[in-house]
Protein backbone atom coordinates (compact mmCIF):
# COMPACT_ATOMS: atom_id res chain seq x y z
CA UNK A 1 0.00 0.00 0.00
CA UNK A 2 1.33 3.17 -0.71
CA UNK A 3 2.51 5.15 1.89
CA UNK A 4 2.26 9.37 2.14
CA UNK A 5 5.17 11.37 3.52
CA UNK A 6 4.03 14.05 5.84
CA UNK A 7 6.97 16.32 8.30
CA UNK A 8 5.94 18.38 10.86
CA UNK A 9 7.42 19.77 14.00
CA UNK A 10 7.36 17.24 17.09
CA UNK A 11 8.33 19.30 20.39
CA UNK A 12 10.61 21.22 18.87
CA UNK A 13 12.29 18.68 16.15
CA UNK A 14 11.76 18.19 12.49
CA UNK A 15 9.94 15.06 12.16
CA UNK A 16 9.26 13.19 9.16
CA UNK A 17 7.12 9.91 8.85
CA UNK A 18 5.38 7.78 6.72
CA UNK A 19 1.74 7.53 6.95
CA UNK A 20 -0.93 4.80 5.72
CA UNK A 21 -4.54 6.38 3.75
CA UNK A 22 -6.40 7.91 6.41
CA UNK A 23 -4.01 7.18 9.48
CA UNK A 24 -4.76 9.11 12.61
CA UNK A 25 -2.08 11.37 13.92
CA UNK A 26 -1.97 9.50 17.33
CA UNK A 27 -1.00 5.90 15.24
CA UNK A 28 1.19 8.19 12.99
CA UNK A 29 3.25 9.38 16.16
CA UNK A 30 3.00 5.97 18.24
CA UNK A 31 4.17 3.61 15.58
CA UNK A 32 5.74 6.75 12.81
CA UNK A 33 8.00 9.20 15.44
CA UNK A 34 8.12 7.13 18.05
CA UNK A 35 6.23 8.92 20.57
CA UNK A 36 4.71 6.99 22.64
CA UNK A 37 3.37 9.78 25.24
CA UNK A 38 0.28 10.03 23.55
CA UNK A 39 -2.14 7.01 25.20
CA UNK A 40 -4.79 5.34 22.77
CA UNK A 41 -7.60 5.06 25.19
CA UNK A 42 -11.15 5.01 23.22
CA UNK A 43 -10.36 5.92 19.83
CA UNK A 44 -13.60 7.32 19.40
CA UNK A 45 -12.77 10.68 21.09
CA UNK A 46 -14.50 10.26 24.40
CA UNK A 47 -11.26 9.58 26.53
CA UNK A 48 -8.87 12.15 26.29
CA UNK A 49 -5.87 9.92 26.58
CA UNK A 50 -4.62 10.90 23.13
CA UNK A 51 -4.77 14.76 23.68
CA UNK A 52 -1.48 16.61 22.43
CA UNK A 53 -1.49 20.04 21.23
CA UNK A 54 -1.82 21.46 17.13
CA UNK A 55 -0.07 24.67 17.30
CA UNK A 56 -0.68 25.15 21.05
CA UNK A 57 -4.40 24.00 20.40
CA UNK A 58 -5.44 20.57 22.55
CA UNK A 59 -6.93 18.22 19.54
CA UNK A 60 -7.84 14.54 20.41
CA UNK A 61 -5.21 12.63 17.99
CA UNK A 62 -6.77 10.26 17.30
CA UNK A 63 -9.46 11.73 15.45
CA UNK A 64 -7.29 13.67 13.61
CA UNK A 65 -5.59 12.83 10.36
CA UNK A 66 -2.40 12.65 10.17
CA UNK A 67 -2.24 14.11 6.90
CA UNK A 68 -4.06 16.60 7.76
CA UNK A 69 -0.69 18.47 10.19
CA UNK A 70 1.73 18.87 7.67
CA UNK A 71 3.91 21.42 9.07
CA UNK A 72 2.56 22.27 12.47
CA UNK A 73 4.05 22.43 15.46
CA UNK A 74 2.58 18.89 17.57
CA UNK A 75 3.21 19.22 21.43
CA UNK A 76 3.20 15.69 23.28
CA UNK A 77 4.02 15.05 27.01
CA UNK A 78 7.06 13.39 25.73
CA UNK A 79 8.37 17.49 25.07
CA UNK A 80 7.25 18.49 28.54
CA UNK A 81 10.34 18.08 30.38
CA UNK A 82 13.52 20.19 29.99
CA UNK A 83 16.20 18.88 32.56
CA UNK A 84 13.89 19.29 35.41
CA UNK A 85 9.93 17.93 34.75
CA UNK A 86 7.72 20.49 33.77
CA UNK A 87 6.18 22.19 36.75
CA UNK A 88 2.88 20.04 36.24
CA UNK A 89 4.24 16.88 35.61
CA UNK A 90 5.75 17.57 39.27
CA UNK A 91 2.84 18.40 41.10
CA UNK A 92 1.25 15.67 39.61
CA UNK A 93 3.45 13.12 40.55
CA UNK A 94 3.81 15.17 44.55
CA UNK A 95 0.14 15.86 44.82
CA UNK A 96 -0.70 12.04 43.61
CA UNK A 97 -2.69 13.22 40.68
CA UNK A 98 -1.65 9.31 38.47
CA UNK A 99 -2.49 6.04 40.07
CA UNK A 100 -2.81 4.05 36.98
CA UNK A 101 -1.28 6.54 35.25
CA UNK A 102 -3.13 6.27 31.55
CA UNK A 103 -5.43 9.63 31.53
CA UNK A 104 -1.78 11.61 33.09
CA UNK A 105 -0.38 11.99 29.11
CA UNK A 106 -3.69 13.72 28.07
CA UNK A 107 -4.25 15.43 31.26
CA UNK A 108 -1.18 17.15 31.40
CA UNK A 109 -1.66 18.46 27.60
CA UNK A 110 -4.77 20.06 28.69
CA UNK A 111 -3.58 21.38 31.58
CA UNK A 112 -0.68 22.71 29.71
CA UNK A 113 -3.10 24.34 26.99
CA UNK A 114 -4.96 25.97 29.67
CA UNK A 115 -2.19 27.08 31.65
CA UNK A 116 -0.37 28.55 28.96
CA UNK A 117 -3.09 30.64 27.78
CA UNK A 118 -4.49 31.38 31.72
CA UNK A 119 -1.73 31.48 33.85
CA UNK A 120 -4.34 32.29 36.85
CA UNK A 121 -7.13 29.77 36.39
CA UNK A 122 -10.10 29.52 38.57
CA UNK A 123 -11.11 25.78 40.14
CA UNK A 124 -13.75 26.24 37.32
CA UNK A 125 -11.44 26.99 34.80
CA UNK A 126 -9.45 23.86 35.68
CA UNK A 127 -12.73 21.57 35.40
CA UNK A 128 -13.55 23.04 32.33
CA UNK A 129 -10.36 22.31 30.47
CA UNK A 130 -9.74 19.03 31.90
CA UNK A 131 -13.81 18.29 31.27
CA UNK A 132 -12.76 16.37 28.13
CA UNK A 133 -10.24 13.82 29.53
CA UNK A 134 -11.43 10.73 31.82
CA UNK A 135 -9.87 9.92 34.79
CA UNK A 136 -11.18 6.00 36.56
CA UNK A 137 -9.40 6.60 39.38
CA UNK A 138 -8.11 9.75 41.10
CA UNK A 139 -11.98 11.23 41.50
CA UNK A 140 -10.13 14.15 39.56
CA UNK A 141 -9.68 16.45 42.76
CA UNK A 142 -5.80 15.39 42.88
CA UNK A 143 -5.56 16.50 39.42
CA UNK A 144 -7.76 19.52 39.91
CA UNK A 145 -5.29 20.47 42.91
CA UNK A 146 -2.00 19.34 40.75
CA UNK A 147 -2.94 21.42 38.12
CA UNK A 148 -3.59 24.75 41.07
CA UNK A 149 -0.52 24.11 42.46
CA UNK A 150 1.64 23.86 38.94
CA UNK A 151 -0.24 27.34 37.66
CA UNK A 152 1.47 28.54 41.18
CA UNK A 153 4.98 27.95 41.06
CA UNK A 154 4.72 28.96 37.05
CA UNK A 155 3.66 32.17 38.57
CA UNK A 156 6.08 31.94 40.92
CA UNK A 157 9.38 31.58 38.01
CA UNK A 158 9.47 27.90 38.85
CA UNK A 159 8.81 26.94 35.27
CA UNK A 160 11.37 24.79 33.52
CA UNK B 1 -9.12 0.96 3.28
CA UNK B 2 -9.69 4.13 3.64
CA UNK B 3 -8.44 6.48 0.47
CA UNK B 4 -7.69 10.06 1.39
CA UNK B 5 -8.32 12.89 -1.21
CA UNK B 6 -7.33 16.73 -0.93
CA UNK B 7 -8.93 18.85 -2.04
CA UNK B 8 -8.63 23.14 -2.11
CA UNK B 9 -12.03 24.24 -2.44
CA UNK B 10 -15.83 22.71 -1.34
CA UNK B 11 -16.73 22.68 -5.41
CA UNK B 12 -14.01 20.03 -6.28
CA UNK B 13 -14.93 18.41 -2.52
CA UNK B 14 -18.23 18.13 -3.93
CA UNK B 15 -17.68 16.38 -6.80
CA UNK B 16 -14.91 13.96 -5.61
CA UNK B 17 -18.19 12.34 -4.06
CA UNK B 18 -16.90 10.73 -1.09
CA UNK B 19 -17.68 11.42 2.78
CA UNK B 20 -16.48 15.01 3.39
CA UNK B 21 -14.10 15.27 6.50
CA UNK B 22 -14.85 17.84 8.85
CA UNK B 23 -13.58 18.18 12.31
CA UNK B 24 -13.17 14.32 11.90
CA UNK B 25 -14.87 14.31 15.22
CA UNK B 26 -17.94 11.65 13.82
CA UNK B 27 -15.46 10.71 10.49
CA UNK B 28 -12.22 9.55 11.77
CA UNK B 29 -13.92 7.82 14.50
CA UNK B 30 -15.96 5.43 11.89
CA UNK B 31 -12.57 5.31 9.68
CA UNK B 32 -10.73 3.85 13.25
CA UNK B 33 -13.36 1.64 13.80
CA UNK B 34 -14.62 -0.05 10.47
CA UNK B 35 -12.72 1.70 8.01
CA UNK B 36 -14.19 -0.74 5.00
CA UNK B 37 -16.89 1.80 5.57
CA UNK B 38 -15.59 4.97 4.27
CA UNK B 39 -13.98 4.20 1.03
CA UNK B 40 -13.07 7.41 0.19
CA UNK B 41 -12.33 10.88 2.84
CA UNK B 42 -12.27 13.64 1.31
CA UNK B 43 -10.43 16.47 2.95
CA UNK B 44 -10.80 20.06 2.10
CA UNK B 45 -8.22 23.15 2.29
CA UNK B 46 -10.66 25.76 1.79
CA UNK B 47 -10.14 29.10 4.08
CA UNK B 48 -13.95 30.23 3.14
CA UNK B 49 -15.37 27.59 5.28
CA UNK B 50 -14.35 29.01 8.10
CA UNK B 51 -15.84 31.99 8.07
CA UNK B 52 -17.79 33.48 10.60
CA UNK B 53 -19.82 36.84 10.13
CA UNK B 54 -23.29 38.32 10.64
CA UNK B 55 -24.82 40.90 9.09
CA UNK B 56 -27.62 42.85 10.52
CA UNK B 57 -30.42 40.12 10.60
CA UNK B 58 -28.41 36.36 10.17
CA UNK B 59 -25.13 34.89 11.22
CA UNK B 60 -23.38 33.07 8.61
CA UNK B 61 -21.65 30.29 9.92
CA UNK B 62 -18.99 28.68 7.20
CA UNK B 63 -19.23 24.88 7.57
CA UNK B 64 -15.62 24.49 8.87
CA UNK B 65 -16.63 26.94 11.64
CA UNK B 66 -15.76 24.65 15.16
CA UNK B 67 -17.07 25.27 18.22
CA UNK B 68 -14.16 26.94 19.84
CA UNK B 69 -14.94 29.65 17.31
CA UNK B 70 -18.58 29.76 17.69
CA UNK B 71 -17.36 30.67 21.85
CA UNK B 72 -14.93 33.13 20.79
CA UNK B 73 -17.32 34.99 18.64
CA UNK B 74 -19.15 37.80 21.07
CA UNK B 75 -21.42 38.32 18.38
CA UNK B 76 -22.83 34.56 18.92
CA UNK B 77 -23.75 34.84 22.75
CA UNK B 78 -27.17 33.00 21.93
CA UNK B 79 -24.75 30.35 20.79
CA UNK B 80 -22.18 29.72 23.36
CA UNK B 81 -24.25 27.60 25.64
CA UNK B 82 -25.01 25.57 22.75
CA UNK B 83 -21.06 25.09 21.76
CA UNK B 84 -19.59 24.68 25.02
CA UNK B 85 -22.03 22.02 25.91
CA UNK B 86 -20.73 19.89 23.16
CA UNK B 87 -17.40 17.91 24.10
CA UNK B 88 -14.57 18.99 26.03
CA UNK B 89 -12.03 21.73 24.90
CA UNK B 90 -10.17 19.82 22.87
CA UNK B 91 -13.01 18.11 20.90
CA UNK B 92 -14.88 21.64 20.46
CA UNK B 93 -11.38 22.68 18.85
CA UNK B 94 -12.04 20.26 16.20
CA UNK B 95 -15.85 19.29 15.77
CA UNK B 96 -17.41 21.89 13.16
CA UNK B 97 -20.96 23.28 12.74
CA UNK B 98 -21.51 21.62 9.36
CA UNK B 99 -20.55 18.71 10.61
CA UNK B 100 -22.64 18.44 13.58
CA UNK B 101 -25.82 18.43 11.16
CA UNK B 102 -25.10 15.20 10.27
CA UNK B 103 -24.38 13.83 13.65
CA UNK B 104 -26.01 10.55 13.82
CA UNK B 105 -28.45 9.85 17.49
CA UNK B 106 -27.30 10.88 20.22
CA UNK B 107 -25.06 13.72 18.77
CA UNK B 108 -25.80 16.79 16.80
CA UNK B 109 -26.90 18.77 19.47
CA UNK B 110 -25.82 22.01 17.88
CA UNK B 111 -27.88 21.18 14.76
CA UNK B 112 -30.92 20.96 17.70
CA UNK B 113 -30.37 25.10 18.08
CA UNK B 114 -30.33 25.76 14.10
CA UNK B 115 -33.33 23.75 14.09
CA UNK B 116 -35.43 25.60 16.31
CA UNK B 117 -33.80 29.17 15.29
CA UNK B 118 -34.99 27.95 11.24
CA UNK B 119 -31.53 27.65 9.87
CA UNK B 120 -31.04 27.86 5.83
CA UNK B 121 -28.43 25.77 5.34
CA UNK B 122 -26.18 26.78 2.12
CA UNK B 123 -24.92 23.68 -0.52
CA UNK B 124 -21.64 24.72 -2.38
CA UNK B 125 -23.99 25.61 -5.60
CA UNK B 126 -25.43 28.24 -3.60
CA UNK B 127 -28.76 26.89 -3.10
CA UNK B 128 -30.59 27.41 0.34
CA UNK B 129 -32.86 24.88 2.14
CA UNK B 130 -34.18 25.27 5.16
CA UNK B 131 -33.14 23.06 7.80
CA UNK B 132 -36.68 20.68 8.71
CA UNK B 133 -36.80 19.60 4.89
CA UNK B 134 -32.55 19.32 5.06
CA UNK B 135 -32.80 17.23 8.18
CA UNK B 136 -35.62 14.78 6.68
CA UNK B 137 -33.11 13.95 3.71
CA UNK B 138 -29.85 14.49 5.32
CA UNK B 139 -29.09 10.46 4.98
CA UNK B 140 -28.56 10.39 1.76
CA UNK B 141 -28.33 14.19 1.07
CA UNK B 142 -25.55 14.13 -2.21
CA UNK B 143 -23.21 17.27 -2.27
CA UNK B 144 -21.15 19.97 0.12
CA UNK B 145 -22.37 21.96 2.40
CA UNK B 146 -21.03 25.16 2.56
CA UNK B 147 -22.67 27.57 5.38
CA UNK B 148 -25.83 27.92 7.29
CA UNK B 149 -27.55 31.35 7.71
CA UNK B 150 -28.94 31.83 11.08
CA UNK B 151 -31.22 34.13 12.22
CA UNK B 152 -29.69 36.24 14.87
CA UNK B 153 -31.36 36.20 18.26
CA UNK B 154 -30.11 37.55 21.19
CA UNK B 155 -29.47 34.99 24.21
CA UNK B 156 -32.75 36.22 26.07
CA UNK B 157 -34.78 34.33 22.86
CA UNK B 158 -33.08 30.92 22.83
CA UNK B 159 -33.37 28.45 25.56
CA UNK B 160 -31.29 25.31 25.68
CA UNK B 161 -30.92 22.35 27.60
CA UNK B 162 -28.81 19.32 27.67
CA UNK B 163 -29.31 16.27 29.62
CA UNK B 164 -27.33 14.21 30.30
CA UNK B 165 -25.65 11.33 32.64
CA UNK B 166 -22.40 12.66 33.50
CA UNK B 167 -21.56 16.04 34.98
CA UNK B 168 -19.69 18.09 33.35
CA UNK B 169 -19.93 16.75 30.26
CA UNK B 170 -21.53 13.21 28.61
CA UNK B 171 -23.41 12.25 25.76
CA UNK B 172 -26.87 13.77 25.45
CA UNK B 173 -30.30 11.70 26.78
CA UNK B 174 -31.75 14.64 25.23
CA UNK B 175 -31.62 18.22 24.02
CA UNK B 176 -34.12 20.78 23.77
CA UNK B 177 -33.88 24.34 22.58
CA UNK B 178 -36.63 26.56 22.13
CA UNK B 179 -37.17 29.93 20.39
CA UNK B 180 -39.37 31.86 22.18
CA UNK B 181 -41.48 35.12 21.51
CA UNK B 182 -43.27 36.97 24.78
CA UNK B 183 -45.23 39.91 25.31
CA UNK B 184 -46.36 40.76 28.68
CA UNK B 185 -45.85 36.99 30.49
CA UNK B 186 -47.93 35.42 27.10
CA UNK B 187 -46.03 33.05 24.57
CA UNK B 188 -46.64 35.06 21.08
CA UNK B 189 -44.58 32.05 19.05
CA UNK B 190 -41.89 29.46 20.03
CA UNK B 191 -40.04 27.25 17.75
CA UNK B 192 -39.19 23.90 19.98
CA UNK B 193 -36.90 21.28 18.94
CA UNK B 194 -35.49 18.19 20.59
CA UNK B 195 -32.43 16.52 19.79
CA UNK B 196 -31.69 12.56 20.80
CA UNK B 197 -35.59 12.25 20.36
CA UNK B 198 -35.53 10.42 17.04
CA UNK B 199 -33.26 9.72 14.05
CA UNK B 200 -32.62 13.38 13.65
CA UNK B 201 -33.28 16.95 15.70
CA UNK B 202 -36.71 16.53 15.30
CA UNK B 203 -39.82 20.05 16.00
CA UNK B 204 -42.35 19.49 18.44
CA UNK B 205 -45.30 20.83 16.57
CA UNK B 206 -48.00 19.83 19.01
CA UNK B 207 -46.16 22.01 21.91
CA UNK B 208 -45.47 24.57 19.40
CA UNK B 209 -48.63 24.88 18.59
CA UNK B 210 -50.20 24.55 22.52
CA UNK B 211 -47.78 27.07 23.94
CA UNK B 212 -48.92 30.03 21.31
CA UNK B 213 -50.97 32.37 23.71
CA UNK B 214 -50.07 30.58 26.88
CA UNK B 215 -48.77 32.14 29.60
CA UNK B 216 -45.05 31.22 30.59
CA UNK B 217 -45.39 29.72 33.90
CA UNK B 218 -45.72 26.47 35.10
CA UNK B 219 -49.35 25.61 34.87
CA UNK B 220 -49.70 27.70 31.32
CA UNK B 221 -46.58 25.65 29.80
CA UNK B 222 -48.33 21.90 31.09
CA UNK B 223 -50.19 21.03 28.19
CA UNK B 224 -47.53 21.89 25.92
CA UNK B 225 -45.36 19.80 27.71
CA UNK B 226 -47.25 16.96 27.46
CA UNK B 227 -48.21 16.98 24.18
CA UNK B 228 -44.46 17.16 23.03
CA UNK B 229 -43.94 13.29 23.13
CA UNK B 230 -46.14 13.35 19.84
CA UNK B 231 -44.21 14.70 17.97
CA UNK B 232 -41.20 12.25 19.00
CA UNK B 233 -39.76 9.27 18.01
CA UNK B 234 -37.16 8.19 20.77
CA UNK B 235 -35.19 4.91 20.79
CA UNK B 236 -33.47 2.84 23.33
CA UNK B 237 -30.03 3.09 23.36
CA UNK B 238 -26.66 2.62 25.84
CA UNK B 239 -27.88 6.04 27.61
CA UNK B 240 -31.60 5.90 27.98
CA UNK B 241 -34.92 3.63 27.07
CA UNK B 242 -37.31 5.16 24.47
CA UNK B 243 -39.80 4.42 27.43
CA UNK B 244 -37.72 6.61 29.95
CA UNK B 245 -37.11 9.45 27.21
CA UNK B 246 -40.57 9.53 26.65
CA UNK B 247 -41.43 9.95 30.00
CA UNK B 248 -39.30 12.17 31.22
CA UNK B 249 -39.38 14.91 27.92
CA UNK B 250 -42.09 16.99 28.68
CA UNK B 251 -40.11 17.55 32.51
CA UNK B 252 -37.14 18.62 30.51
CA UNK B 253 -39.08 20.52 28.27
CA UNK B 254 -40.55 23.18 31.27
CA UNK B 255 -37.34 23.39 32.70
CA UNK B 256 -35.82 24.41 29.70
CA UNK B 257 -39.00 26.79 28.88
CA UNK B 258 -38.80 28.19 32.46
CA UNK B 259 -35.66 28.36 32.82
CA UNK B 260 -35.81 25.81 36.26
CA UNK B 261 -32.42 24.65 37.53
Amino acid sequence: MPKTPVTFNLNGAETGVFVDDAQNLLEALRRGAGDLSPKFGCGQGTCGACTVLIDGVPHLSCLTLAEAVSNRNIETTGGLAGAALHPLQKAFMEGFAAQCGFCTSGMLMAAKALLDRNPRPSREDVIEAISGNLCRCTGYEPIVDAILKAAGEMRGGYAA
Amino acid sequence: MTRVVTVSSLAEAAAAGGAILGGGTLLMRQVNDAPQEVPELVHVNDPALRILRSDGAHWHIGAGVTMTDIIASPDCAALHPVARSIGGPALRNMASVGGNLFAPHPYGDFAVALLALGAEVIWSDGRAQDIESFLRGRDTAQGAVQALRVPKVTPDRLAYRKVSRTKPKGVSVMSVAVLLETSAGTITSARVAFGAMGPTPMRAPSAEAALRGARLDVAGVAAACDACVRDLAPVDDALASAWYRAEVAPIHLRRCLLGEV
